[in-house]
């Protein structure tokens, strides 16, 4: 009963700040709108017993990702405030963007609610998953894991050299 | 009713929804990568429902992992293009851009 009310709730800060994101005039508005969109997947992930990537989600995308967006918004335009508008398209394109994100929203759903997902019945009881995570990245996705951060080093020495002022 | 797989899925599906909304209508490319960010986490949220369904499968955990580690590097080069345009442009509106370099 508990556990409904605190999925329920956590649902519903993620939609409803996603819905800010999206449809906010001004632009920290969206930001910050972003911010709860995160807490709130972070709470979905410990509902779902994911305490290592619940943590990571708010290290890297409320400390990092998040940071850099509100840096990316300062600094592209003139401050004024926090009314930074947005800046939507006209009204066709408004109309046609709104009909196809509703048709995505019926095919993911109609797909969802129909489907009969392969679930096992049984679970296995653990206090953390980050052992099983640790040991999964140094044995089975040790290449993967090489190249994510040879990927890291080469993206962030190519950010730095392309945001350089001349 | 039981918390089970179809509603985590069902909130990943709106979130999804949502992004694409967000990347097609806005014209500020700092928005569009918020619309891409809410996509992310979305199939970030997939695959820890599936994985905590299918009894706990660390390999949905480490593909999050992975996501977010692309995430993070995928915005650290999208805001520095997105500087740069704004230095030869002085605004950062996706429909009026047309060049990458003058």
């Amino acid at each position: 009963m508990l556990f409904d009310f605190v999925f329920y709730m956590f649902a519903v800060i993620v939609i409803v700040s996603a819905m800010g994101v999206v449809f906010s005039k001004k632009m920290m508005y969206s930001a910050f709108s972003l911010l709860f969109t995160f807490f709130g997947m972070a709470g979905l992930y410990v509902l779902l017993s994911a305490d290592f990537v619940a943590v990571t989600q708010i290290m890297v995308y409320v400390g990092g990702i998040l940071v850099l967006i509100v840096f990316g918004v300062m600094l592209t335009s003139k401050i004024t405030g926090v009314d930074i508008k947005t800046g939507t398209i006209g009204k066709i394109q408004l109309t046609i963007g709104a009909i196809t994100s509703v048709i995505v929203a019926i095919i993911l759903l109609f797909t969802y609610l129909n489907v009969e997902w392969m679930t096992s019945q049984f679970q296995i009881e653990v206090s953390t998953t980050t052992h099983f995570i640790g040991f999964g990245l140094f044995t089975e996705y040790l290449l993967p894991f090489f190249v994510a951060a040879i990927l890291l080093l080469v993206a962030f020495i190519g950010a730095a050299k392309i945001a350089r002022r001349k | 009713m039981e918390i089970g797989l179809t509603h985590y899925l069902v909130v990943s599906a709106l979130l999804f929804s949502l992004g694409v909304f967000g990347i097609v209508t806005r014209k500020n490319s700092i928005l569009v990568l918020m619309g891409l960010e809410l996509i992310l986490n979305s199939a970030n949220l997939n695959f820890i429902a599936f994985s905590k369904f299918k009894g706990l499968n660390i390999e949905g955990h480490i593909a999050t992992l992975f996501v977010i580690v692309l995430a993070a590097a995928e915005v650290a080069v999208a805001l520095a293009i997105i500087l740069n345009i704004y230095q030869n442009y002085h605004h950062i509106d996706v429909d009026e851009i047309n060049k990458l370099k003058e």
